[in-house]
């Protein structure tokens, strides 16, 4: 089975990376950028059946760092 | 007194750190990350700045998954002393042994300069200095913003946990924070590296007076 985890840092945690992408857009041109956060996107091929209790421990373990950063699993 | 300094793959402050140790008296083993167990009768374990597991998801998150942090962590639960320097300090806050997270440098440049400090709350590691000395040490990260929940931060002032706070924020860090203690204060994780001002031919020694007054107050604990 293929998994994505989505890890994004928590919101009203600053995003230094994702402000200066917004700058850098708006001095491409792009007006109206209100916001831009920057994350991370982990695929995993897992072995089928692993239950989303053990793919969520493998995010508490090691791939968020839950102080700051929320994630999201996605089965696919 | 003896001192283990924890190597991991990327570690590149840890000949520092011993020689600073072993310069203040301690007796000092290179411990591997892949070792489960510390050195018999270790007082100290430092754990060093660099870019252990090339930096790679987040600073310290692998080495904090490392063999070797179980002991690490035992010995701390037991109330052994931890002094975790930069990297070392980011490994400490993702082994949950000190609350919050080092996040980016607000401004994302790499920073490395001398920074003024401000010394701050009690512990075997400021005492040398006393609350309210100012100080410079080097600092020189990418990774050094201070980040933790407002309650995590009025428990940290509360409790006069804030060991050292710079004079002029070069890095975006909540409150200032440069570095931190556990609850029993004997886990201190910083950012600025004492290890890089602790001889004369550093041309700064206020780094020298934390590991001198470190190795006499263990000595006589």
């Amino acid at each position: 089975m293929k998994v994505r985890v989505y890890v994004m840092l928590k919101t009203g945690v600053l995003d230094p990376q994702g402000e200066a992408v917004r700058h850098a857009l708006g001095a491409l041109g792009f007006d109206g950028v209100e916001s831009v956060r920057q994350g991370k996107v982990i695929e995993m091929e897992l072995a089928d059946g692993t239950p989303e209790a053990r793919i969520s421990e493998m995010c508490e373990k090691l791939l968020a760092n839950t102080v700051i950063e929320s994630y999201r699993i996605e089965t696919y | 007194m003896k001192a283990a300094v924890i190597v991991f793959p990327g570690s590149n402050c840890d000949r520092d750190m011993a020689t600073a140790f072993e310069q203040a008296g301690l007796d000092v083993t290179m411990v591997w990350h892949k070792d489960s167990d510390l050195p018999e009768a270790v007082d100290l374990v430092g754990v060093p700045g660099g870019f252990s597991f090339g930096d790679y998801l987040r600073c310290g998150a692998i080495a904090a998954n490392a063999p070797v942090i179980g002991a690490v962590k035992r010995h701390a639960e037991r109330g052994g002393y931890v002094l975790g320097v930069c990297n070392g300090f980011q490994v400490l806050t993702e082994t949950g042994l000190l609350p919050g997270a080092l996040l980016r440098n607000a401004g994302l440049q790499y920073i490395c300069r001398t920074v003024g400090l401000t010394v701050e709350g009690e512990s075997i590691y400021t005492e040398a200095y006393g609350s309210g000395t100012r100080i410079d040490l080097p600092i020189a990260h990418h990774d050094g913003n201070y980040y933790a929940d407002a309650d995590t931060l009025d428990r940290l002032d509360g409790e006069g946990r804030v060991a050292f706070r710079y004079t002029d924020n070069p890095n975006g860090s909540a409150r200032d924070v440069a570095g931190i203690l556990s609850g029993n204060r004997r886990v201190l994780g910083m950012m600025p590296h004492p290890e890089r001002a602790s001889e004369a031919a550093h041309g700064n020694e206020d780094g020298a007076r934390l590991f001198a007054h470190l190795t006499q107050a263990l000595a006589s604990a």
